[in-house]
């Protein structure tokens, strides 16, 4: 009761001398406002112009290869660059296969990690946890990459992938002989490393959900989980969304630590256990031995298609990022 | 949490009890209950009896501590981020702070409205009723005739009747203030408590929250916290004033306004301070 004068107080006393000086430089105010105004209009163009110079010089640099293919640089798996001939299923399926392999590993661990950082975790250990695991998006690939070569790989090769074959080899997933290298691996790896970028994503829509909603459901009996299934989760619906969506942006532009447990191999099997590659994988690879214009051109068109997902993911999921926030932070 | 409370009640449709004798019993006894937001001392060694089947006030000038005594009253206190409370509150003589009572049963016992109305935003208005139960997965033997005996107690089944499968937000303030009781009501508790329920509310929903309260008041015993003398005095039979965390007086509302005991209350309900 008392505070609220003596807050009043140094305000008041702040505004009153500096509303006279403030006057007279009104006008040069409003010439800095339109000079501040350009500036940041003219750089927002430029941040809008890269983007699309680079589609363009993409566009360009693939129209050799979409004329001699067509639409069968999507369905080929042909990739001959001796002969001329590319095909680029391989490579789409890797990446989607490996992505989506990812988010089925990732996003039920996110969605607890962030669950457990928003709501469940002592109330001092929200910040400390929260920061480790946003640490974790700050390590670079290849370190993942490292990670995955000498401890994963040897992993799934002597202990995971010939306990899969024993028990689950009667599917078509999990046929072939156990070489560590391959899809398996890099959706794991992928999964490591989106999911510090899908909680964090995650436990911020959740703590956007107002208090209010979580103490209805408390003052009317629910249980902690209760309150977290009824009143936090489906308010944070189209976030979580967004977060996968995000984490998949993430995992289908990854290309050092992909590169490196794959097993680059250019063909399409529906095994997890089978050597793959991807489109990120094949640009690193292949794009310094490009030696014909036909090579490069297809290379170019592989770079198209990545670029061209990604932004559409991303696109989708700022958005509904956003239509949370805006639902969620405007109750009334 | 599918356990029936501990104490047998009957029906919400049943007739209202024979109202109490005139010392009516106290179904709550609060004793040298203490609460604390970190290091903040909010509410100081507050005994009290609240007596069943009224409506008790609580008033006092802002910050002093009238929601955090409330939110004691159902554990919900405990739930803001290094908060804690001491000391004990007796409901028909448990202690509800003691180690084998859930707070989750409690809650269902002693409902809360809240300030600001928060009608659950994805739920329509029917689930909105029927929220109680539907979050704790009890099943109602038949919800259609819930919704409507609770919405028909609020005085707000005529006007939402025809679109019960809308969202609750698409409800003016007091409407949602009314879903938002009608929801409490809907798990039948025993105690509710209200946190100045009509403060974002204009006069007329202020009128019919206030005509609702004496409805209510024949079969649950509640608690209401107020900034407005006018409402403490129109719908309340006992008072307590709160001032700086401390409990300075309770009485029969006629006389906490016309002849308290204590010269800060007298100072406050006459608008001397506060
Ligand atoms: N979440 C919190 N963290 C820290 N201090 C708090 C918190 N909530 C309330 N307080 C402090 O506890 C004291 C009592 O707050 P409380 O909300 O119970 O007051 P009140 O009597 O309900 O006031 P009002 O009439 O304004 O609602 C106040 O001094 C307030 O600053
Ligand atoms: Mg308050």
């Amino acid at each position: 009761m008392s505070a609220a004068p003596a807050e009043a107080l140094p305000h008041a006393a702040a505004t009153t001398p500096s509303a006279p000086q403030r006057a007279p430089d009104r006008p040069r105010g409003r010439l800095g406002d339109r000079l501040f105004e350009g500036v940041t209009t003219a750089l927002a163009i430029v941040v809008l112009l890269v983007p699309s110079a680079m589609l363009i010089e993409l566009v360009g640099a693939s129209r050799k290869a979409i004329g001699a293919f067509g639409a069968s640089f999507l369905t080929s798996s042909t990739w001959d660059p001796v002969h001329g001939s590319f095909g680029a299923l391989p490579f789409l399926w890797g990446t989607v296969v490996s992505s989506l392999l990812a988010l089925a590993l990732a996003v039920p661990v996110s969605i607890g990690v962030a669950i457990f950082l928003a709501e469940l975790a002592p109330h001092r250990a929200r910040g400390p946890l929260s920061f480790l695991v946003e640490l974790l998006a700050a390590i670079p690939s290849v370190v993942y990459g490292f990670w995955g070569v000498f401890v994963l790989v040897p992993l799934l090769r002597e202990h995971v992938e010939p306990w899969l074959a024993a028990h689950l080899g009667f599917l078509p997933l999990f046929q072939g002989p156990p070489l560590g290298f391959g899809m398996l691996a890099a959706g794991v790896v992928l999964a490591i490393m989106i999911v510090p970028t899908v909680s964090s994503i995650v436990r911020e829509v959740l703590r956007a959900v107002p208090a209010a909603q979580r103490e209805a459901a408390a003052g009317l009996g629910a249980t902690p989980w209760d309150t977290i299934r009824f009143a936090v989760l489906p308010s944070a619906r189209s976030g979580i969304v967004g977060a996968i969506l995000l984490g998949l942006g993430r995992a289908l532009g990854e290309t050092m630590a992909v590169t490196m447990v794959i097993g680059n191999r250019p063909k399409v099997s529906v095994s997890l256990l089978d050597p793959a590659t991807s489109m990120a994988s094949v640009l690193a690879n292949e794009f310094a031995e490009a030696d014909s214009d036909l090579y490069l051109s297809a290379l170019s068109e592989i770079a198209l298609l990545l670029f061209g997902v990604a932004l559409i993911l991303n696109l989708l999921a700022r958005w509904l990022v956003g239509a949370t926030k805006g639902r969620v932070g405007s109750p009334a | 949490m599918t356990t029936a409370p501990p104490v047998a009640r009957g029906p919400l449709s049943s007739e209202p009890p024979p109202l109490p004798d005139p010392e009516p019993v106290a179904r709550i006894q609060v004793r040298k209950l203490h609460a604390w937001f970190g290091g903040f001392h909010a509410v100081r060694d507050v005994s009290l009896d609240i007596p069943t089947r009224k409506v008790t006030a609580v008033i006092g000038p802002s910050g002093c501590g009238k929601s955090t005594f409330l939110r004691c009253l159902n554990r919900l206190h405990e739930l803001t981020p290094g908060a804690r409370a001491e000391g004990s509150v007796l409901l028909d003589g448990v202690d509800v702070y003691g180690r084998r009572v859930d707070p989750v049963v409690l809650r269902r016992r002693v409902g809360m409205v809240f300030q600001k109305p928060n009608p659950f935003p994805t739920m329509s208005i029917r689930d909105n009723v029927l929220a109680g139960h539907l979050l704790s997965g009890t099943r109602v033997p038949d919800p259609e005739a819930m919704v409507e005996r609770s919405l028909r107690q609020v005085a707000l089944w005529d006007e939402v009747k025809d679109k019960l499968d809308q969202s609750g937000m698409s409800l003016s303030g007091g409407q949602q203030q009314r879903l938002c009781i009608a929801r409490v009501l809907a798990v039948e508790p025993e105690v509710i408590l209200l946190d100045e329920p009509c403060s974002a509310l204009d006069p007329i929903a202020t009128a019919r929250i206030e005509e609702l309260l004496g409805e209510l008041e024949s079969r649950y015993t509640i608690v209401l916290v107020t900034h407005n003398m006018q409402q403490a005095a129109r719908t309340s039979d006992y008072t307590a004033f709160f001032y700086l965390g401390d409990l300075v007086e309770l009485d029969r509302t006629t006389t906490i306004f016309t002849n308290p005991k204590e010269r800060r209350t007298e100072d406050y309900v006459t608008g001397r301070f506060g």
